[in-house]
């Protein structure tokens, strides 16, 4: 498969930014982040600088990949972080623009990299049991029944990527939120914080993402799938405190 | 290689169950008012380092942590997907502290300490309700009651899990209580950052430098002791599990600063990973082995068949190898003994798949029964997302046509030498969690590497931290010449990787050839014959490394380039300590396979009178001519036997 890239490059967040353009051969069975290595072995060689960009687990669970890719954060294929786009997946395309998240909360560090440390801060502010090492009774004390166990859960799959809040266009972080609010405040456990969701709101506007006015655009995008329905419980519970 | 003193672990005597209790008793403490006045590095925030930060944080101390990540929360951990063991016996099947234990020191085919592994088995239930409460989502029965599996070789259901991404929940677990300390102030944390070295000061552990990776500045920061939970090496082999900036740079650093290095032939191959697709492939992904609790192993009887879809081949012409070879297992034999049945099987030409250098690597994990007998539903509840993740790799859907697999490296059992406190040779230098060795002994067994990061996080680092931060002075502010002596060795060996004499490859090409030179040689099955050329290769390739080293760029900046060619010079270094630690165990135990140590019908044999120790090695200023230190290891509750799962 031949592929025409346009790359965005940016060497530092106050550099001014631009496509710069490639062309790759490259295997249907490669995933997407092992054609940008090839494509930066290949500028290193060159004598010139690799595209910087991050990644870790190559699995879909670390969080690490964020790139946008034809307009869509994650890529094409739905449910799926970066790494787990495979070219396979674009066989009718022969020409791709590959960009960073794009949001004022999350500053462009260099070409494909971003800062998302708002997001460590969000969680700082609230997003948390808070139970001392040692002082936890025995685990089976508190039955959780199974619903209320698995919808937790899955609020809690949340990967921290961003990609909900790259797609939005109030670049809000509303749904990264309302997963660790659903996540927390559901089990009997996380219920004595009533306060949590004003406190995490309160941090999100502070740093700078917008606020939600129901596009859904975060959980049509999101890798993990996690629903809007967690913004529901978060509202009821931030109008009950 | 000379051998002196045998090394003291300095574990406590007396009756196995009380000797942690007992020890605890006898550790020093220091008082509430006290602690603010000390200051603890952590370095690595994965499951043990977020646990023992955010542990120690709470007592008082004043931690900083230290991590190459974006976020604490992206930290390796967050990949593991099988499950976390616990002796809860909460299925009346007979489980205990001692039954744990046990099959740990068993699974790990008798090469780990007593003491340590009923620490381990003693401290895992108190894991499970510190993550209950802190909201971890584990998988509940219709009764609200936490479930529990049986997980890889073990005959009880002692396994919590959260669907397959139990490492994600509990680190997030973990990353949660200490982004509680970070808001309160008692933990200052940088991420982005890699140390690159070690500062010991008056022949303590004082101290690292650091790079800033956005920045590219070096900078120091000293305390009071320093605890490394930068996890494992598994990829030394280039291709493994690990996440791609998984390395072994802080651990190595330090082990050239004097801590001994423990067992680093000891890693571990797991069974189910998806096979390699191509030459260039960057990775390779886990299956949990809790698929083996309802998928088949086999493979075709008739190398003819290995081209033919599997749903057309018959019953009677599928081998079944792991039921035949082991009928009370079956396909829940341990890792070890799995992985090497799939190498043989492949190697006799009945493998299956793409092909790769001229063979076909992988065998079949079939479904097909399971959906039968329990419907898909319940296969579909219990492996979804792990279904989801295979075809999404492979494009084929694993409940209609079986899953292929192979092994892959995956958890390295050896890593710096610890003694009882978790404290390495080097004086106020901890490690804790995949970094150091301590508990595996040749073989980890399923669901106990979350344990084990978690336990020693948790719990047992805040306590013997304590004991040792008692008996210090803190450490005056002031200029110290040992630290800007790391400074400037930091800088030139940045420098050297920017400035090769003859720049031509890249870091990721001496990675590739590294990988292939210790998965050929040092992998599932080793020869002295291998293990000596690889060495020798590996000696060639480290000069040609240092010769003609390309990185594009400059230190002064964010550069990925640099960032791993400085991996890669490490993996280079202990990639040749784990050939000469292979080269030097002559016998098998657990994953360590050495072909001329083979029974006659293939199965490990080992040499307790020989090789009953623990083999820790001593970096003596020449990275070829390492010393060897030996800590035997005493049996007093269990008796040696032979592994058998026949």
């Amino acid at each position: 498969m031949k592929f025409i890239l346009h790359i965005w490059r940016q060497a530092n967040p106050q550099a001014k930014g631009f496509f710069e353009k490639h062309e790759l051969e490259v295997e249907a069975e490669s995933s997407f982040l092992e054609m940008l290595d090839a494509l930066n072995e290949r500028l290193i060689t060159l004598g010139k600088e690799a595209i910087v960009f991050d990644h870790d687990c190559r699995e879909g669970i670390c969080g690490s990949c964020s790139l946008v890719i034809n307009g869509e954060p994650h890529g094409r294929h739905r449910a799926t972080t970066t790494c787990q786009q495979y070219m396979r997946d674009y066989q009718d395309q022969n020409e791709l623009w590959i960009e960073p998240w794009r949001a004022t909360a999350f500053p462009v560090i260099k070409d494909l990299m971003v800062d998302r440390s708002a997001f460590d801060r969000i969680i700082q502010a609230g997003g948390y049991i808070p139970v001392r090492t040692g002082a936890a009774p025995e685990a089976n004390t508190q039955p959780v029944a199974k619903p209320v166990a698995d919808k937790a859960f899955d609020a809690a799959t949340c990967i921290g990527c961003g990609a909900c809040v790259a797609v939005c266009p109030n670049a809000s972080a509303t749904l990264f939120i309302a997963a660790k609010v659903s996540h927390l405040s559901s089990l009997p456990q996380g219920q004595l914080d009533h306060k949590r969701p004003a406190k995490m709101l309160a941090k999100m506007e502070a740093e700078g993402f917008g606020s939600c006015s129901n596009y859904r655009e975060c959980e049509r995008v999101c890798p993990k799938q996690i629903r809007t329905d967690t913004i529901v419980t978060m509202n009821k519970l931030l109008y009950q405190s | 290689m000379t051998e002196e003193q045998p090394l003291d672990s300095f574990s406590p005597k007396g009756p196995l169950e009380q000797r942690w209790t007992q020890h605890k008793y006898n550790l020093r403490v220091v008082s509430p008012a006290n602690r603010k006045r000390y200051r603890v590095i952590v370095v690595g925030t994965g499951l043990a380092g977020a646990s023992a930060a955010a542990s120690l944080a709470e007592m008082g101390y004043q931690v900083k942590t230290f991590c190459y990540q974006d976020s604490p929360r992206r930290a390796h951990s967050i990949a593991a997907q099988g499950g976390i063991n616990a002796a809860k016996n909460y299925h009346n099947d007979g489980d205990s502290v001692w039954r744990l234990f046990y099959d740990m020191i068993k699974g790990g085919d008798f090469r780990a300490r007593e003491s340590n592994v009923f620490r381990l088995a003693e401290l895992s239930t108190s894991i499970i309700d510190q993550a209950v409460a802190q909201g971890v989502p584990f998988a509940r029965e219709y009764s609200g009651y936490l479930a529990n599996r049986s997980f890889g070789g073990a005959q009880v259901s002692r396994t919590f899990y959260a669907r397959g991404q139990t490492g994600q929940q509990l680190l997030l677990g973990a990353y949660q209580a200490m982004s509680r300390q970070v808001a309160e102030g008692h933990i200052e944390h940088f991420s982005r950052c890699e140390m690159q070295d070690l500062i010991k000061i008056d022949g303590k552990a004082k101290g690292i430098v650091v790079r800033d990776l956005l920045t590219g500045e070096l900078s120091s920061h000293l305390a009071d002791c320093v605890v490394l939970c930068t996890g494992g090496y598994g990829n030394a082999f280039y291709l493994s599990t690990n996440a791609k900036g998984c390395n072994t740079s802080a651990i190595w650093r330090a082990h050239k600063h004097g801590a001994l290095f423990a067992n680093p032939c000891f890693t571990q191959i797991h069974p189910t990973c998806i096979p390699q697709h191509g030459e260039l492939q960057s990775k390779l992904t886990l299956m949990s082995e809790s698929l083996r609790n309802d998928g088949r192993i086999w493979a075709p009887k008739n190398p003819a068949d290995c081209g033919r879809d599997p749903r057309k081949i018959p019953e009677q012409d599928r081998d079944y190898f792991l039921e035949r070879m082991y009928p009370a297992f079956g396909n829940l034999v341990p890792r070890d003994i799995a992985s090497r049945a799939v190498k043989h099987i492949c190697d006799d030409g009945r493998g299956v798949g793409h092909e790769i250098n001229g063979q076909k690597l992988g065998v079949y994990l079939d479904f097909a029964d399971a959906i039968k007998e329990q419907g898909a539903d319940v296969i579909n509840e219990k492996y979804g997302n792990l279904f989801d993740m295979y075809q999404r790799i492979t494009s084929e859907d694993p409940t209609q046509q079986p899953m292929r697999i192979y092994p892959a490296v995956h958890y390295t059992m050896g890593g710096l030498w610890v003694d009882y406190n978790l404290m390495t040779s080097v004086d106020g230098l901890f490690a804790g969690g995949e970094a150091n060795f301590s508990d595996h002994g040749a073989n980890r067994l399923g669901a106990s590497a979350l344990m084990q990061g978690l336990a020693d996080g948790y719990f047992i680092l805040p306590t013997t931290v304590s004991d040792y931060l008692a008996r210090q002075t803190p450490l005056e502010d002031k200029d110290y010449p040992e630290v800007q002596q790391a400074m400037n060795y930091s800088q030139s060996r940045l420098d050297r990787l920017l400035n090769a004499p003859e720049p031509k490859q890249t870091p990721d090409y001496f990675h590739r050839r590294l990988g292939k030179i210790l998965w050929d040689h040092c992998g599932m099955a080793r020869n002295e014959f291998d293990l000596k050329q690889a060495i020798e290769d590996i000696q060639q390739l480290r000069e040609q490394f240092w010769r003609e080293i390309k990185v594009s760029g400059n230190d002064k900046q964010l550069n990925q380039t640099l960032e791993r060619a400085g991996r890669v010079a490490d993996f280079m270094e202990l990639g040749e300590l784990m050939c000469i630690d292979a080269l030097s165990r002559e016998e098998s135990c657990g994953c360590h396979a050495r072909v001329e140590h083979l029974t006659a019908n293939g199965e490990v044999q080992r040499h307790d009178n020989d090789f009953g120790f623990v083999s820790a090695w001593q970096f003596t200023g020449d990275v070829v001519q390492p010393k060897l230190v030996k800590e035997p290891l005493h049996f007093d509750f269990v008796s040696p036997g032979i592994r058998n799962y026949q």
